[in-house]
């Protein structure tokens, strides 16, 4: 069970849990909520770099589409294959097997807590 | 022209639906239940067992008189005097230059009495419209939406569930045909209707009795798969269905011709009607852009407002109006207007979903049809 309170956020509904030069990113469960039931997740190819707040990625529900804004600088390591075939991962536990991507990043950028991250959705 | 100024209307269940954790979205300027827990799950128990929809939203007006048929008739592009009492119609209320203002569900209450259902975004347009058609003729128009709640139970197991909660006759009541009846106790308008593809009925409901309704409904099919639906999935199934919505489909820009409703619209009938001489027209002439359905491969929807392309080619010939990837049939489906020489069955063409031109192929609508499968009741 992963802790969101140590996890960093963005403005963006992505959370990244940090290990050494690599961060690993998903979307937040206030955002997968906000979706609806995910589809369809294309996701960057290992290798591509990244841009910080650029779009890497989308995420389908029925209703609508999400983007993916990479949170770093950096390269792609790992994608989640497990997810492209099974999206619905990403609403059953979006801060575990849900995860979308991993990030070899040169540096963190100004990033939100989890106590700034839960006051922006106006949930705990 | 009248602006809401964000103000939302709350339907009358609204607390119900919050507590069956309910989230919400603005549908025609109504805060309404777009979906309970799952936009899936609730689409796959209507094409299954059954769904319940709150569409309380949506206008009901009354139209009671000696003239009551010769009016719509006039008002209306349909023939409403010809509907058989208790029976029903689909119909369109067009402008003079033959645009759509609404679509409507016209029911013949008595020989003088018709129930006409609006969308909730046109109620206030459609009851202008009748209201000032009706200068010569002896009929009273009424705008009693607001006291009128309507819930939709839809899909095979409606039957089993609502027979639990009504000795109205169910087999007997066709489809889009309408009777008075006892449903828990509360005098309700019974239909055999719906906006789902499925076998259904929407039960027009005095506002201050809906709750219980609501209630019986829920319990009567907790052991039969029923759900609480949203619109998320109204919106998935009606478009499974080929089901226009207004809005999409169609607007006050668009003619019946165009929309598919050609069938609708009764030139024949005596006398004069609004918009006649604009659709006399529209139905001598092949019309430029046609709506179609098509279909893709994949998991990537194709979306309202994406544009359409010759296969291949960078010429624009169309938009979408109405797109998804089908819960029922796995791959995406799509309503569109495209220019007539595309709109032949098998036709490829391209849709650019965000920057990609991605193959579809127009196939005739319904993207789904239902097959004979009314549930027998479990029994307990």
């Amino acid at each position: 069970m992963i802790n969101r309170e140590g996890l960093h956020y963005t403005k963006e509904h992505e959370w990244l849990s940090i290990d050494g030069d690599i961060a690993t990113v998903g979307i937040t469960e206030y955002a997968a909520e906000k979706l609806g039931d995910i589809v369809f997740v294309d996701l960057p190819k290992v290798g591509s770099s990244t841009t910080y707040m650029k779009i890497c990625g989308e995420i389908e529900s029925t209703k609508s589409v999400g983007e993916l804004y990479a949170p770093v600088d950096g390269e792609i390591v790992e994608v989640n294959d497990v997810v492209s075939g099974n999206p619905e991962l990403v609403n059953h536990d979006p801060f575990g097997a849900g995860w979308l991507i991993k990030i070899r990043f040169t540096e963190l950028p100004s990033l939100l807590t989890h106590a700034e991250y839960a006051a922006l959705t106006g949930e705990g | 022209m009248t602006l809401r100024l964000g103000v939302m209307k709350s339907i009358p269940l609204r607390a119900k639906h919050e507590a069956l954790g309910a989230s919400f979205t603005d549908f025609g300027g109504w805060e309404m239940p777009v979906r309970y827990s799952s936009d899936l799950a609730e689409h796959h128990a209507v094409r299954e067992n059954a769904g319940l929809f709150d569409i309380s939203h949506m206008g009901e007006i009354f139209v009671e008189g000696k003239d009551a048929g010769a009016f719509l008739d006039y008002a209306l592009v349909g023939a409403a005097s010809e509907i058989s009492i208790g029976r029903a119609k689909y119909s369109l209320i067009c402008n003079q230059a033959g645009g759509i203002i609404d679509d409507l569900i016209v029911y013949r209450l008595g020989q003088n009495a018709y129930l006409i259902v609006t969308n909730a975004s046109n109620r206030e347009a459609v009851a202008a419209s009748l209201e000032e058609r009706s200068s010569s003729f002896d009929v009273v128009v009424t705008d009693a939406s607001d006291e009128w709640a309507l819930l939709a139970i839809q899909g095979p197991s409606s039957v089993g569930i609502l027979s639990k909660i009504t000795s109205a006759p169910l087999s007997e009541l066709k489809y889009y045909a309408i009777s008075e009846a006892m449903v828990c106790g509360v005098s309700c308008l019974l239909a055999r209707t719906g906006y789902t593809g499925e076998d259904g009925f929407e039960i027009y409901i005095p506002v201050e009795s809906a709750a219980k309704v609501f209630d019986e409904i829920i319990r009567a099919g907790s052991d039969q798969g029923l759900l609480p639906t949203g619109l998320a999935c109204r919106d998935t199934l009606r478009l499974e269905a080929g089901m226009p919505l207004y809005g999409h489909e169609m607007n006050i820009n668009v003619n019946p011709y165009q929309a598919g409703f050609g069938k609708v619209v009764r030139l024949d009938k005596p006398g004069e009607f609004i918009g006649k001489r604009a659709l006399i027209e529209f139905s001598e002439t092949n019309p430029e852009k046609v709506l179609v359905g098509i279909v893709g491969q994949g998991r990537r929807a194709a979306r309202a407002d994406y544009e359409v392309f010759v296969e291949g080619s960078d010429s624009a010939i169309g938009v979408v109006t109405s797109g998804a990837l089908s819960p029922t049939l796995g791959f995406p489906v799509a309503m569109a207007y495209l220019g007539a020489d595309f709109a032949q069955i098998d036709t490829p063409i391209s849709v650019d979903i965000r920057g990609a031109k991605t193959p579809f192929t127009v196939v005739k609508l319904p993207f789904y049809k239902r097959t004979n499968k009314t549930k027998r009741t479990n029994s307990a």
